[in-house]
């Protein structure tokens, strides 16, 4: 059972007990590798020009993949922009999440019979979707829904007056709402200490009153327990929590980015050393978990999965010009109507 | 919608700000999604009173006092709007609401269109705004026009009891986000009777105020007063001038300014706001086009000078007068 220590640096890996749940980790472990290879999958389109700019979620796998395990259905999700894995656990098909990074507003439009149908999509301006989640958690607390709202940023969000407010709205009024920073140590190419001279991005939770935790962000079963325990804690109305989840993004900030001209090709190296999935299946390994014979399987399934993904982002059918203006209000004003006319004589939308 | 037998006595005589009062109070006991929440409107019943007995009648639980962030408050209502409550949220004078922008700009007029339906944003801002009550510096600013350039945002404006009521009532139906901007002028100018149990007024319609052959006056807010000072003035000399309350600034009611221009063929418009990028830009442009044929002299416009709102010693030479209005009437008949 994790116990919360504010502040220190909460790891599992390597050395996992005797009574860890270990078909959970190898679920875990399974989703890791499945939105690893859709990633890789993803920057390729992109390349290829068949998909928009996109942001990689290389080596925040472990991140994305506990939040989307560690949430029940009847909580709220409120992303960033780096959250596939979440977003594809909460229920948003693969196919989706390409659309939405190829330009195409489908792609947020989440199936409605998934826990995601009440998740936000995703949030480009950095921080704004803080005091949204914190809207959210208002209203789960004001209907005594015993849910939870969990919400990403990245560590440049942390500067963002969004973020102050919120966390300090969360101490207030004891929301049910857990802050999970992505601290993959750079916003674009401003680095850690350039963007704050706090002990640690869980500090800044002092000021809000309200429980700051660190966690290995490249370490699964420690990021599951704090999840749970913070997820758990909100449910049961004992109030919000920040996770500074600390990471290191193994990408290029999105494939617009050439993260070569500001950062140093030893430190990328050395952070592959701590990649999450290579260290939870080395643990799974170790522990008679997982073999070779079961990843050779396993990749090759998710391949079939991704490609088929692909298939079927590729073959959507162009939007009609008009839904530009047909989904602004809930009823097409008056006003509109010329506009709209004039949009019905274009032809369809195209990808990326 | 409430009935009759819920809120008796239907007619009353209600200033602007105890109309908008009500409007908040019976659309709470309607709608149980409705809450309310804002800098000092709970315990103090907002600094002008608009919310006051809500938190006695509903409790902390949907009239909330917010800490002091005006970016929050924004942040707040998307958030709750997105999962079907209806925060109707003050801001509490218009001067201090540039920090919601962003949510509103890059969230709330656009929720529903990027998720191509599946989220709505059914929220109300409501803020006080204009000038001539001698408030301190920042207290006066009439900024509607840079929110009418959004696209998916609604912006009303009620200039009378009877509007304050049934406008807010409606914006708090709807289920697109509404900026509601209250003209905090004419908050206790006088008491008027308002049909408490009357239909939702419409979101995308111009009223007609006065009928008029010789010439249009186009205005909203507070200044529809000055207005129809101008149109008593201009009757004693025989002048029959037609006054449009714009009241809902996006979407626009385009087709009654059309109309009302190409009958009289003569057009003041008339706003507090400065006059350059003012939305009396986008009504003239669209008259230039849509009743050029029709038009009998070049379109006039009577408003604030391009300068930022002065403080009080000078909002009488800054504010547009009925002398300015009349003159700029005679001028297009003149022409
Ligand atoms: C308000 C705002 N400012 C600037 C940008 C441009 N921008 C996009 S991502 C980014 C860096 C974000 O860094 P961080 O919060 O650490 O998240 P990360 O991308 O590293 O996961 C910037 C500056 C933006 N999207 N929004
Ligand atoms: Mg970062």
């Amino acid at each position: 059972m994790f116990t919360s220590t504010p502040y220190a640096l909460y790891q599992c890996l390597p050395a996992l007990a005797a009574d860890t749940d270990w078909p959970r980790l190898v679920s875990g472990y399974r989703h890791m590798t499945l939105i690893r290879t859709f990633d890789k999958k993803a920057v390729n389109l992109q390349r290829t020009g068949k998909l928009g700019t996109y942001a990689s979620c290389l080596g925040a796998e472990a991140i994305g993949t506990a939040g989307g395990m560690a949430l029940h259905d009847d909580d709220y999700f409120v992303p960033y922009y780096r959250d596939h894995a979440t977003q594809y656990l909460r229920g948003v098909p693969l196919h989706q999440i390409l659309q939405y990074w190829g330009g195409d507003e489908r792609g947020n439009a989440f199936p409605s019979d998934t826990a995601a149908a009440r998740d936000l999509p995703n949030c480009v301006p950095i921080a704004t979707q803080l005091p949204q989640a914190a809207g959210i958690a208002t209203k789960a607390k004001l209907g005594r829904e015993h849910a939870a709202v969990l919400a990403t940023c990245g560590d440049g969000a942390t500067s963002r007056g969004d973020f102050y407010e919120t966390l300090n709205v969360a101490g207030v009024w004891q929301l049910p709402l857990v802050v999970v920073v992505n601290n993959n140590q750079w916003a674009i190419s401003v680095p850690q200490h350039l963007q704050t001279a706090s002990k640690s991005i869980a500090h800044k939770a002092e000021a809000a009153g309200i429980e700051g935790l660190r966690v290995d962000g490249n370490d699964l079963p420690a990021l599951l327990d704090v999840l749970d325990y913070a997820l758990d804690k909100a449910r049961h109305g004992k109030g919000a929590t920040l996770i500074e989840a600390v990471s290191y993004r193994l990408s290029d900030h999105t494939t617009a980015d050439d993260a070569s001209r500001y950062r140093k090709a030893s430190e990328l190296h050395a952070a592959w050393q701590r990649e999450p999935v290579a260290r939870l299946r080395q643990a799974l390994v170790d522990a008679d978990h997982w073999d070779a014979a079961r990843e050779k399987q396993w990749l090759a399934d998710c391949q079939q999965q991704v490609d088929a993904a692909v298939d079927t982002y590729l073959n959507q059918p162009p939007q009609a010009p008009t839904d530009m203006l047909d989904f602004l209000y809930a009823e097409l004003p008056d006003s509109l109507k010329p506009q709209r006319a004039a949009l019905a004589q274009q032809a369809g939308g195209r990808h990326a | 919608m409430h009935s009759a037998q819920q809120h008796p006595g239907n007619s009353q005589p209600l200033n602007l700000l105890e109309a908008i009062n009500r409007a908040l109070l019976y659309a709470m006991e309607d709608d149980d999604k409705v809450v309310v929440f804002g800098e000092d409107i709970a315990t103090n019943g907002g600094v002008f009173r608009a919310t006051e007995g809500l938190k006695e009648r509903f409790g902390f639980r949907r009239v909330m006092d917010t800490p002091l962030a005006e970016n929050l408050i924004a942040g707040l209502a998307v958030g709750m709007a997105s999962q079907g409550l209806k925060p109707v949220a003050e801001i509490q004078f218009m001067g201090f609401i540039y920090a919601t922008l962003e949510q509103l700009i890059s969230h709330a007029a656009r929720l529903r269109n990027r998720t191509r339906g599946r989220l709505g944003c059914p929220l109300v801002i409501r803020a006080p705004f204009g000038g001539g009550i001698h408030a301190p510096e920042h207290h006066s600013e009439s900024t509607e026009a840079l929110f009418a350039h959004i696209p998916g945002l609604r912006v009303v404006i009620p200039s009378s009891s009877a509007r304050a009521y049934g406008l807010l009532r409606a914006a708090i139906d709807c289920p697109d986000p509404v900026l509601f901007l209250e003209p905090k002028r004419l908050y206790r100018l006088q008491r008027l009777p308002v049909e408490l149990d009357s239909d939702p007024l419409p979101l995308d319609r111009c009223f007609t105020l006065r009928a008029g052959e010789d010439v249009s006056l186009i205005s909203w807010g507070a200044m529809i007063h000055e207005t129809l000072a101008a149109a008593d003035r201009l009757a004693e000399d025989g002048i029959k001038a037609e006054v449009i309350d714009v009241a809902t600034l996006n979407p626009l009611d385009r087709d009654t300014l059309v109309a009302t221009a190409s009958k009289t063929g003569r057009v003041v418009i008339v706003h507090e706001a400065p006059f350059t990028g003012g939305f009396g830009a986008e009504i003239a442009a669209t008259l230039a086009s849509d009743a050029l044929m029709h038009l009998l002299a070049p379109i006039e416009r009577v408003t604030g000078h391009d300068c930022p709102m002065p403080d009080f010693a000078m909002e009488p030479q800054y504010m547009p007068s009925v002398e300015r209005i009349v003159a700029a009437a005679r001028r297009t008949l003149e022409y």
